[in-house]
């Protein structure tokens, strides 16, 4: 785990994402910030169209066309500036100091060309390495991620080879060259729930042992209850609220995170009517003016309408970012 | 694989039947010889005139059961035009023109060079050329570059071959003398001279619609995950445009491509006709104008032989390309 | 017979009136018609244009008799023709576009500056020869494509839809018929058919419907295994609707696309047909082939091709454009990024 006073691994500022539409470019991520300590795992938790997997892919410069990153935006990975790299500088960032993996282990991976091979191109784009060691340290990283009969699925081929196995092997190759961070772009959405629990396990045990900080991106909580240190929920382009994981999953203090928390089914509360939170999320340029949460917010007053909140520290390490947490009132 | 190989050259020699008896109807029952030799002899000749020249040229006997069998004259009763028809193409025995009674076969051992000549380099360049250009604008897509490519493919793609020929030879050869209008002589350091102008023209003349082609080859090989996925290690676009998108892309691409291989034998009907070169395709053109069945039927005998055998070649090649069909 | 002609300007009419009428009624048609007209207003304006000169070639009626033109009393004679009247503006030969005399020789023409794209080597006008070429281009793209076409469809859609022997049927069939390369194919035809219009339109639709055919058989396939085909087929509903009602609307823009891509292939095709000399009279193509040799002359004498090749680029550039804008009209995905 971080140390409280070591430097953040990664520390995002105002870090504002648009794309062109209709009267110009219309804002999906707006100004948001964050900081990732070494060793940690943040999971950001929002809706679709919240503006959370964009916000990963900022971080590897990877936002795709004609998508753009604002100017007055920061990115600071290690110390340095990721926003200002030159472009092989960046390359040299990708794959080696952060690497990502993501939510469709079937299309993600190239289909003609064997998982094995695919491993040590991640390794050679890198490292002048000869090829035997490339396939040897590839070979580890299967044993790593727990491949059964790695030798032999090092030459096969991703058909091959089901979702969950797949899925092992983007981990392998994102972690091939010991990057600092991993980013997990909804790694368990697209595999069945018992495999879900082997991967996340996979995860987490190995970002302990090889000491990598891991950024999630989720809509599912128990996947922030698996694997999550620290949590931030993102709604409508913005972080609404952060805190570790026992403050958002137990005392939440924004009304959204309550309304999530509460509409997942559980076991107990069976044969009760499912929650829901009223309304739908507000589509980007389309967000409502002060708070973006007021419309569906059961607690809305004046000042949600006019003003945006900014946040409010509710204890030292979590913060929210609404009216009535500022006014010392709880929702 | 080798099964597959198999049931795939069984189903082909089914069709190559299949397409023989296409050419029977076409060649025998709906023209039929009395009308094959009053075209080659000429209308106002006497009766033993024809029956001699049908003799001569085989086109004798009966249709499909050959009746006079016993009585001495036939020699047996499939003796008949159908089955002589399907034993000599499948022996590839092809007799003689109707036009001129030369042997075709010889004929067609001496055009192959020359077509050949022709349509390997075109089609090489032409492969080279489209998914060089391909490629390029597929990475620069929705630029200005790629917009005026776009613009030119459908400008090109609009034009009559005919008219490219006309207009290659008209401003190329006559008016800047670049190289000749046509012909075909000379040894092997001078004869790419000849060949220049009908290349160029035939590469002008193809380049519209293979560059569209594999522009959208390639622009939805681009969008796929897995290109993501090399971009997120670290590669960089030359890498992740060859090594990624085009291995993948190959796959179509094959099938695009594999297929015309066999036309490179039969050579190209206009450029060859046009440019003086004497090959497989001046030789059909000639077959039609001189109203020469046996050597029209012939060629596209090895047309669609060809094609065929293209067929099966595409289907192997497929499965090379592509481990997901190898490995089913 | 000219009877049958007018009737069937007025049955071409009356049924792209009643298509237009049909299409209207859907909310999506009508949509992208209006697009296709924002993005394609001069490629349709042209085709427009063409095919109304194609209509207006094909009414004709018997009557009318000249002196230069005594046979207008037996034969019939188009719009067209009685517009442009080119019996009673014939030439000696060649002569320039505009000019007062002709091109060899020098001698005065009978009318002198009429003739705006110059006379053929039969003082023949070639404006006129190049109007007579929209309706060859038209017949031979248009109504062969028209035909060829919704045959192609009907046993595409069976073999695909029905399957099994049906299907095994068809697929042999196609898989022959395409086996020989098309050119060749049409040639073979042809010199077998006979080299007349009615043969070479048949020529033509046969080497066009093989390919539809596959395409139509390949989509029907797929439509097939659709779960909104499954639930049909459950709710007891008969195979002919479930055929006209779920599986050919989801083709109709694979239909429109081909329809236009078939026009220009035919049309380019009938050029290399003249060339070898079974194409259709009055083509444009015939008009390139027998010009071919004139830009070899001093001085060249380029009209009658030029003609010839601009109508001709016009019309297959402008329903190419067309296509293509269909395309992207069509398409869903670009269709999503509109709303």
């Amino acid at each position: 785990m971080s140390e409280p006073d070591a430097a953040p691994l990664v520390e995002v500022r105002n870090l504002t994402i648009s794309f062109p539409g209709e009267g110009g470019h219309v804002a999906v991520v707006d100004g948001i910030g964050f900081a990732i300590a070494r060793g940690e795992t943040l999971a950001i938790v929002g809706e679709s169209g919240s503006g959370k997997s964009l916000s990963a892919l900022a971080l590897m410069r990877l936002v795709p066309k004609p998508g753009r990153i604002a100017a007055g935006a920061s990115v600071r990975f290690e110390g340095t500036e990721i926003l200002d790299l030159p472009v092989p500088a960046m390359r040299a960032v990708r794959g080696a100091k952060i690497a990502m993996i993501f939510q469709e282990p079937m299309t993600s991976l190239n289909p003609v060309v064997t998982v094995g091979a695919q491993v040590v191109e991640a390794i050679r784009l890198h490292e002048t390495v000869p090829a035997r060691e490339a396939r040897r340290r590839a070979l580890e990283m299967f044993k790593l991620v727990g491949i059964p009969d790695a030798e032999t699925r090092l030459d096969a081929y991703p058909h091959q080879l089901s979702g969950g196995l797949k899925q092992r092997i983007m981990i392998a190759m994102a972690l091939a060259m010991g990057p600092k961070l991993l980013l997990a772009d909804e790694p368990t959405t697209a595999l069945d729930a018992t495999i879900r629990a082997q991967i996340l396990a996979v995860i987490r045990d190995v970002a302990q042992r090889t000491g990598t900080a891991v950024l999630i991106i989720t809509h599912d909580f128990g996947v922030v209850n698996e694997v999550a240190d620290r949590v931030a929920v993102m709604y409508a382009g913005g972080i609404v609220e952060e805190g570790t994981r026992h403050e958002i999953l137990r005392a939440a203090r924004h009304p959204y995170t309550q309304g999530l928390l509460r509409s997942v089914p559980r076991a107990e509360a069976r044969g009760d009517r499912l929650e829901e939170i009223k309304g739908m999320v507000p589509r980007p340029g389309h967000w409502p003016k002060g708070c973006r949460f007021h419309t569906r917010c059961p607690f809305a007053y004046a000042r949600c309408t006019e003003e945006a909140p900014r946040r409010t520290a509710v204890s030292a390490t979590q913060g929210v970012w609404c009216h009535l947490a500022e006014e010392g009132r709880a929702p | 694989m080798a099964a597959y190989l198999i049931r795939r050259l069984a189903y082909g020699a089914v069709t190559v039947l299949g397409v023989l008896l296409l050419l029977f109807v076409l060649f025998f029952a709906v023209t039929n010889p009395d009308d094959i030799a009053r075209k080659a002899v000429g209308e106002r000749a006497r009766p033993e005139v024809y029956a001699q020249w049908k003799t001569n040229h085989g086109y004798d006997k009966p249709l499909f059961l050959n009746r006079a069998y016993g009585s001495g004259e036939a020699r047996h009763y499939t003796d008949t035009l159908f089955f002589e028809h399907y034993r000599s193409m499948l022996t590839f025995d092809f007799g003689r023109s109707d036009a001129d009674d030369t042997p075709i076969a010889d004929r067609l051992l001496r055009g192959a060079g020359p077509s050949l000549s022709l349509t390997v380099p075109l089609f090489i360049l032409n492969l080279a050329v489209a998914v060089g250009v391909g490629l390029f604008v597929a990475f620069f897509r929705e630029t200005l570059l790629d917009r005026v490519v776009l613009v030119l493919c459908i400008l090109t793609m609009s034009v009559a071959t005919l008219l490219y020929i006309i207009a290659g030879q008209f401003l190329v050869g006559m008016l800047l003398k670049w190289f000749p209008i046509s012909g075909y002589a000379g040894d092997s350091s001078v004869i790419w001279r000849f060949l220049a102008l009908p290349i160029l023209v035939g590469v002008v003349a193809g380049f519209g619609s293979d560059v569209r082609l594999y522009r959208t080859i390639f622009i939805e090989e681009m969008n796929r995950d897995y290109v993501r996925t090399a971009r997120a290690k670290g590669a960089g676009d030359a890498r992740v445009m060859v090594a990624h998108v085009l291995r993948n892309a190959l796959i179509p691409i094959i099938t695009n491509v594999v297929i015309a291989i066999p036309f490179l034998f039969t050579g190209s009907l206009l450029l060859e006709s046009f440019f003086g070169i004497p090959g497989l395709g001046a030789m059909t053109v000639e077959a039609i104008q001189g109203n020469d069945f046996s050597t029209l039927r012939t060629m596209v005998y090895l047309g669609a032989l060809l094609f065929i055998l293209g067929q099966i070649l595409t289907d192997v090649c497929y499965a090379v390309a592509d481990p997901r069909v190898r490995l089913a | 017979m000219i009877l049958a002609q007018n009737l069937l300007v007025l049955a071409i009419v009356l049924g792209a009136a009643w298509a237009a009428r049909y299409a209207a009624r859907e909310r999506n048609w009508r949509e992208s018609a209006r697009e296709l007209w924002r993005r394609r207003p001069v490629a349709i304006a042209v085709v427009a244009v063409y095919v109304v000169i194609g209509l207006l070639d094909t009414v004709a009626w018997v009557g009318g008799g000249t002196p230069e033109d005594p046979m207008a009393a037996y034969v019939p004679r188009t719009v067209i023709d009685r517009l442009l009247r080119p019996e009673a503006r014939r030439e000696a030969s060649y002569s320039a576009p505009f000019a007062d005399t002709a091109f060899y020789g020098g001698a005065p023409l009978k009318h002198p500056g009429s003739h705006w794209l110059g006379t053929d080597i039969l003082g023949r006008d070639v404006v006129y020869r190049m109007v007579k070429g929209v309706r060859v281009a038209l017949l031979v793209g248009g109504l062969t494509s028209l035909v060829a076409i919704p045959l192609a469809l009907l046993f595409g859609v069976t073999a695909g839809y029905f399957g099994r022997r049906i299907d095994d049927a068809v697929f042999f069939t196609m898989t022959v018929l395409s086996s020989v390369p098309s050119l060749l194919l049409l040639i073979a035809l042809i010199m077998v058919l006979g080299k007349g219009p009615v043969q070479v339109c048949i020529a033509l639709g046969v080497t066009g419907w093989v390919h539809f055919c596959r395409i139509a058989r390949g989509e029907a396939l797929k439509l097939r295994e659709m779960d909104y085909v499954a639930a049909a087929r459950v709710l007891g509903v008969s195979d002919f609707r479930i055929i006209t009602r779920h599986i050919l609307p989801n083709m109709a823009h694979l239909v429109i696309i081909t329809f236009a891509l078939s026009f220009t292939g035919m049309v380019l095709t009938e050029t290399t047909l003249s060339y070898l000399g079974i194409g259709l009279d009055g083509s444009w193509g015939q008009m390139i082939d027998q010009a071919r040799n004139e830009l070899s002359r001093t001085p060249i004498i380029w009209w009658n091709i030029a003609a010839a090749a601009i109508a001709l680029f016009a019309l297959v550039l402008a329903v190419n454009l067309i296509a293509d804008g269909l395309r992207d009209v069509i398409d869903p995905r670009t269709r999503k990024e509109r709303t």
